[in-house]
């Protein structure tokens, strides 16, 4: 019996009505935000598109990775300004991981003084706002530290003050691209022998020792390419010449301040995912593995780490997402990062929206790429459960 | 299948506990265990929740560290010295109430992990072998499938194959069949006493006493940390000697 009458009993035409009901409302807020602009932008004069990139930038930027000057394009300071988010945002991301792992498994530890001390750093560390701890490192290197003048040195050549830690580096010569290409080669060595190390155990039943050798390749194959050029050891050492230094490299406490402060922030929350990305491996299969005769680090790596990768990774992923997205507090210490530039030429071109749109644009490729690496590395190492 | 109490050579003793104590804190745990097993002996440990009944198997691979007395596992005596606490466990087979399978390897690595990394067999040895014993606890279709696909009973029977796979000499069993479905008791009982029938030195934890009547050379009931009572099965299910198993008895026996 076919039923034709329309009723808002039915759900598919109830579904229907309420879709048709949203979608009209969603495009009529649509239209009156875009209608509201372009009158505004009209009263006042403005121009949409981006052809203001092309027009010189006239404003300095104190950290640059690429040449930059102020006859520069807006385009290429917007460039700077990424790649010094980038930079801050790799570098962090390394660290942060490297110490959120340490804290982690201290805090996992028998000694009562490391476990205490972990968990002292993580409640105090995850507890602030991260906004104050970058106030705190900041003001740590430009009030804390004495001025140039009486630079304090606690290695020859190197000297930190308040504005920021000068360190010596090598001068430039062939011999480092060589031994960059050197190190790259010895990756893809390394990966051939544990291809047959992995080989030779199951034909032999014969382990490698794959640590040691793989250490042994990497410092070694860049350390051969180093004497072959001859050993060049000159270095480029910074000294105080008038009101401040002159050669080495340089470390602002911009830069100093927003990843230490990112770095110990994220560290604390990577620190909790792995404390109970091990505690989540129940204590029956370490005590398995233990009771078939493996020691304590075959049974880490091979059952309990598998195990407890999968219960870190996605929420790490989180965290390497915020680290990126608190790059964007740089703003409130000066350190040029893409927001912070971005602020400037919205402020000389009055061109926001355009200006917002690129930041946004910006975070969302670099988070959805650092969230589809990670996806495809947990997919990885995902279990087959059932 | 009675394979009842036979008469084992004296003096050919695989494991020897000499007046072992333990504390977990205050609480006294076991209290000057003596126990003395012949190779190829099957003992039953029954005994109340909180007897200390699994804790004394757990010491014989040393997962718990008795504090006083000694133990010596095939001429090792079990002490702080890691090496020799290495060697024991290579030969000291364990299957857990809870399986503790590896959920993240299948079926048959579960089976070559140890006697890869551990006895440095090649690959293919290592998994002509587990396919063996796999074959024994008659689930080598399984092989390639993971630990949650399969069946409580199944997991259990794989644990067995994965400790008989490091071929050793005593295979100890924390209640075995307790975490399973009773349809499941069955199967793993079966692999257990065909394991029995093939000369293994087993001591076994469990509250299966018709195990205990047809497998068992000598079944001992502990309390309070004590082991109160031992005898063949025969005497000791017909003619307990305290008044401690005879509760224990009354109470396990009953329905």
């Amino acid at each position: 019996m076919a039923q034709t009458r329309l009723s808002l009993n039915d759900p598919v035409t109830r579904g229907l009505f309420y879709q048709a009901l949203v979608i009209g409302g969603v495009v009529a807020v649509g239209w009156y935000l875009i209608h509201n602009t372009l009158t505004n932008l009209e009263s006042r004069s403005i121009a949409t598109g981006y052809s203001f990139l092309e027009r010189e930038a006239s404003f300095a930027i104190g950290e640059t990775l690429i040449d930059y000057s102020p006859a520069d394009s807006y385009g290429r300071a917007l460039l700077v300004g990424l790649l010094n988010t980038l930079k801050v945002s790799a570098i962090g991301i390394a660290l942060a991981t490297v110490l959120g792992v340490v804290v982690g498994i201290a805090r996992l530890s028998k000694n009562f003084l490391v476990a205490r001390l972990a968990s002292a750093y993580v409640e105090v560390v995850r507890n602030i706002p991260p906004l104050l701890q970058l106030f705190f490192w900041y003001a740590l290197i430009t009030e804390g530290m004495p001025a140039v003048r009486q630079a304090l040195e606690p290695l020859p050549g190197v000297f930190l003050t308040q504005r920021g830690l000068w360190m010596p580096v090598p001068l430039a010569d062939p011999a480092w691209k060589a031994m960059g290409v050197a190190f790259i080669a010895a990756c893809f060595a390394l990966w051939g022998v544990k291809r047959w190390a992995a080989a030779r155990q199951a034909r032999t039943g014969q382990p490698f020792p794959l640590f040691a050798a793989g250490a042994g390749l990497l410092a070694g194959v860049p350390f051969v390419v180093w004497l072959a050029y001859g050993a060049p050891t000159a270095m480029s050492v910074p000294e105080l010449r008038g009101f401040n230094f002159v050669g080495g490299v340089n470390l602002s406490p911009e830069f100093f301040a927003i990843l230490v402060g990112l770095t110990v922030y994220t560290s604390a929350f990577i620190a909790e995912v792995v404390r109970s990305g091990i505690l989540a491996v129940n204590w029956g299969q370490t005590e398995a593995s233990r009771a078939l005769g493996l020691n304590n680090a075959q049974a880490l790596r091979l059952v309990v780490l598998p195990q407890a990768l999968r219960v870190i990774i996605p929420p790490v992923t989180s965290q390497y997402l915020n680290l990126t997205k608190n790059t964007s507090l740089a703003l409130a210490i000066g350190y040029p990062d893409l927001v912070s530039i971005a602020n400037t030429v919205i402020n000389q071109t009055g061109q926001a929206i355009e200006g917002v749109a690129i930041i946004m644009g910006v975070y969302l490729s670099i988070s959805l790429a650092i969230s589809l690496f990670m996806n495809w590395y947990n997919k990885k190492i995902a279990l087959v459960e059932r | 299948m009675q394979t009842a109490a036979r008469r084992l050579p004296e003096g050919n003793e695989i494991i020897r506990c000499i007046g072992v104590n333990k504390w977990y804190g205050e609480f006294h745990v076991l209290r000057n265990i003596d126990l003395n097993v012949a190779r190829g002996e099957r003992i039953v440990i029954c005994g109340p929740s909180g007897s200390g009944k699994s804790t004394l198997i757990r010491c014989i691979n040393r997962l718990e560290e008795h504090q006083k007395g000694h133990i010596v596992v095939d001429g090792i005596e079990l002490t702080g010295n890691l090496k020799n606490i290495e060697l024991v466990r290579r030969d000291v087979g364990m299957v857990f109430q809870h399986f503790n399978l590896f959920p993240h390897l299948t079926v048959l690595e579960n089976c070559t992990l140890a006697p890869i990394w551990v006895r440095r067999q090649p690959k293919a040895e290592a998994e002509a072998t587990a396919m063996k014993f796999l074959e024994r606890v008659q689930i080598a279709n399984q092989a390639k499938k993971y630990p949650g696909q399969l069946s409580g009973g199944q997991q259990q029977r794989v644990a067995i194959a994965r400790s008989l796979c490091m071929n050793p000499k005593i295979m100890l069993f924390d209640e075995p069949t307790s975490a399973l479905d009773p349809e499941m008791v069955k199967e793993v009982l079966d692999v257990m006493i065909g394991l029995a029938d093939s000369g293994m030195t087993m001591l076994v934890v469990t509250h299966e006493m018709g195990f205990a009547k047809s497998v068992a050379d000598r079944v001992i009931f502990m309390d309070r940390g004590e082991i109160v009572e031992q005898n063949t099965p025969q005497e000791f299910f017909t003619n307990p000697q305290s008044e401690r198993t005879r509760l224990f008895l009354s109470q396990i026996l009953s329905h």
